[in-house]
């Protein structure tokens, strides 16, 4: 990154690209409150399990503290086989985030490759864009839900059925998400490629591998984050509702989506079984997308320099 | 124009061949045989002929393309038929489910009309709520009505539908009363008391599919309003003297309508796929019902069917939205 470079004549000024990029990522109010909420989702879930930990209990005290109600025990209540609400929410969380940024990082480590590919070797252009395009075309739940339905069972009996789940979910989500950022990608650097610094670049002999690491991958950084964070949120939207078709995690490998699936056969009678899941995979949608839209603003140099 | 329209058309041949084969070849995979269901004490033989009465025993392309012609020629063969009392089909073997041993579009058919009924007024009612939210909030945008329209989509398409269906059911269902928790399917309209029955039944579903359109199409219609309140032809209607509500109501809104309308023809079949959710949730029987239990049982024809069909969704309505667009705007040309 090119942030060290200070520009002293004019104080005022903040003194480093990343500098200016939080300030005005700062006055975004909406953006901020994301960024926290989120930050202290994440503390939770990765601190919770050593200052929250209730212990396994013996098969008598779980059967006596069935669908328990909220208590200094259980500040969440109980499910209907006595497993305390608030350890099993932290363990969700953990699988659910988990999942969004994995499955974000996959897809978009195959969106800028493919956009990259079709954007600077025009041989590939073609070619890469109908694929993209057959890709934007297929229905995209329905084929998640059948494939879920098909390897599941195939790659649990590799690798244990939590990895095995995890592995797949994360590479069925990042496979069918990239298309938007290879487009995004692919237009960037078509027009990047016709700038001088390019051109100038190439003169000189720098080897395409070279040219496209050095020179135009960095310029194409911004369009790429608002991008992975917006598909942190698809992909825990996603994984929500596979879990909540039962095509999802095991129930005793928990995801927020998959709580609130086993939440919903109690909703009459335990409304709040429902309603903290689901409240958590929405405060995180939301505060991401709204960090993206935040992010959107601040990584645009036309509005930074108002 | 009628040269870009079919020469779209026909680059949607090949796309829609791709994604067939694609379709076909990753449920052919499954390990769900149509036989796993059969008891082990039937003797290999008997399977083995039940295996080929199914046709599950010929190569995957032979399969393949027997599907196709099943798809493109027999079935519509047999809509003709149905319609116009024709012979074109003949006997012809048409795509059976191997859950109910019918065919799979006759099922597909039984229950479109319950998703039409459902997914098209809450599409119907989310659109007709987001364009007045939408041209309210650019023409006083930044007032608290804007900010309150933008909260308001940002948590429509932030919180998923199983969870607003969900507190849906709990406040209006279970708290309030109001409403039926679950879609009774074989509710028959009669007269104005099961009319009134079927208004209160679809409620809940409407309004949480509703939300979620809403949401995104108060977005797009609010920028595409700002977009063009800042043009020059604006203020000159404007020092023409036309009072305001028709330089907006009519001036603006006309031009700022047509990408929205292009952004909703877009959106309706991934509505598909939403709706899967909500069916299931409310138990409306629809065809995204349809596909959670044919998944579940593993049929796959009625799988690979519903799943083409749903892709053919997307792509017949990005040629509409195409042509829309064209044919909306006169400044965009495509020749």
């Amino acid at each position: 990154m090119t942030d060290t470079r200070a520009a002293a004549t004019r104080p005022d000024k903040p003194d480093s690209q990343l500098r200016a990029i939080w300030q005005q990522f700062r006055t975004h109010t909406g953006a901020v409150v994301g960024l926290t909420i989120l930050a202290i989702l994440v503390i939770l879930v990765l601190i919770g399990p050593f200052a929250w930990n209730p212990g396994k209990p013996s098969v008598l005290e779980a059967l006596k503290s069935k669908n328990l109600g909220p208590s200094l025990r259980h500040p969440l209540g109980t499910d209907q086989i006595g497993r305390d609400l608030l350890t099993r929410m932290i363990q969700a969380g953990k699988v659910s985030l988990a999942v969004g940024f994995v499955a974000m990082a996959i897809s978009i480590l195959f969106g800028t490759t493919i956009g990259i590919l079709a954007g600077y070797f025009r041989r590939l252009d073609g070619p890469l864009m109908r694929l993209t395009d057959v890709f934007l075309a297929l229905p995209l739940i329905p084929l998640l839900l059948v494939l879920m339905m098909l390897f599941r069972d195939k790659v649990a009996a590799l690798t244990g059925p939590e990895l095995g789940v995890f592995l797949l979910i994360v590479m069925a989500i990042g496979v069918t998400s990239w298309m938007q950022t290879a487009r995004i990608v692919r237009g960037e650097v078509l027009a990047l490629k016709e700038r001088e610094y390019v051109l100038a670049a190439r003169s000189i002999g720098t080897p395409p591998r070279r040219l496209i690491l050095r020179h135009i991958l960095p310029n194409v950084v911004s369009p790429v984050m608002v991008a992975a964070t917006l598909g942190i949120a698809d992909a825990i939207i996603t994984e929500s509702v596979l879990s909540f078709l039962g095509l999802g995690f095991p129930p005793d490998f928990p995801t927020w989506g998959r709580l609130l699936f086993d939440g919903v056969e109690y909703m009459q009678l335990y409304p709040v079984r429902v309603i903290w899941p689901g409240l958590a995979i929405s405060l995180t949608v939301l505060s991401v997308n709204y960090i993206g839209d935040g992010l959107r603003d601040a990584l645009d140099p036309r509005i930074r320099g108002r | 124009m009628f040269v870009f329209t079919l020469r779209r058309l026909l680059l949607a041949i090949p796309t829609l061949l791709v994604i067939s084969l694609v379709i076909y070849l990753l449920v052919d995979f499954a390990p769900g045989s149509p036989m796993s269901e059969i008891p082990l004490t039937v003797p290999p033989e008997v399977r083995q002929k039940m295996i080929a009465a199914l046709g599950a025993d010929q190569p995957v392309l032979v399969r393949y393309l027997l599907w196709l012609r099943q798809f493109f020629w027999v079935e519509p063969a047999y809509l003709i038929d149905g319609w116009f009392g024709t012979h074109l089909a003949g006997d012809e073997q048409r795509i059976l489910s191997w859950q109910s041993r019918s065919p799979v579009f006759t099922i597909i058919g039984q229950r479109i009309p319950q998703t039409l009924t459902v997914v098209g007024t809450a599409y119907l009612v989310g659109a007709l709520i987001a364009i007045p939210i939408g041209i309210y909030s650019a023409y006083r945008q930044y007032s608290w009505f804007d900010q309150l329209g933008t909260l308001f989509a940002m948590i429509g398409f932030s919180v998923p539908t199983f969870f607003t269906g969900t507190l849906f059911i709990i406040i209006f269902a279970v708290e309030l009363g109001w409403f039926p928790t679950k879609y009774d399917t074989m509710l028959n309209v009669t007269d104005w008391s099961s009319f009134l029955t079927q208004l209160r039944q679809m409620t809940l579903p409407v309004m949480t599919l509703g939300l979620a359109n809403a949401a995104a199409i108060s977005r797009y219609m609010r920028s595409s309003m700002l977009d063009n309140l800042g043009q020059d032809y604006v203020r000159t209607a404007r020092a023409k003297g036309e009072p305001e509500r028709t330089v907006v109501l009519k001036h603006v809104l006309r031009n700022s309508l047509i990408p929205v309308v292009t952004v909703i023809a877009l959106g309706i079949p991934s509505i598909f796929g939403g709706a899967i959710i909500t069916e299931n949730l409310f138990g409306v029987n629809g065809i995204g019902a349809a596909l959670i239990l044919a998944i579940h049982a593993s049929d796959l024809p009625m799988v690979q069917t519903l799943t083409f069909i749903f892709a053919a969704l997307i792509v017949l309505f990005n040629l509409i939205a195409d042509i829309l667009y064209g044919l909306l705007d006169p400044r965009i040309r495509y020749d």
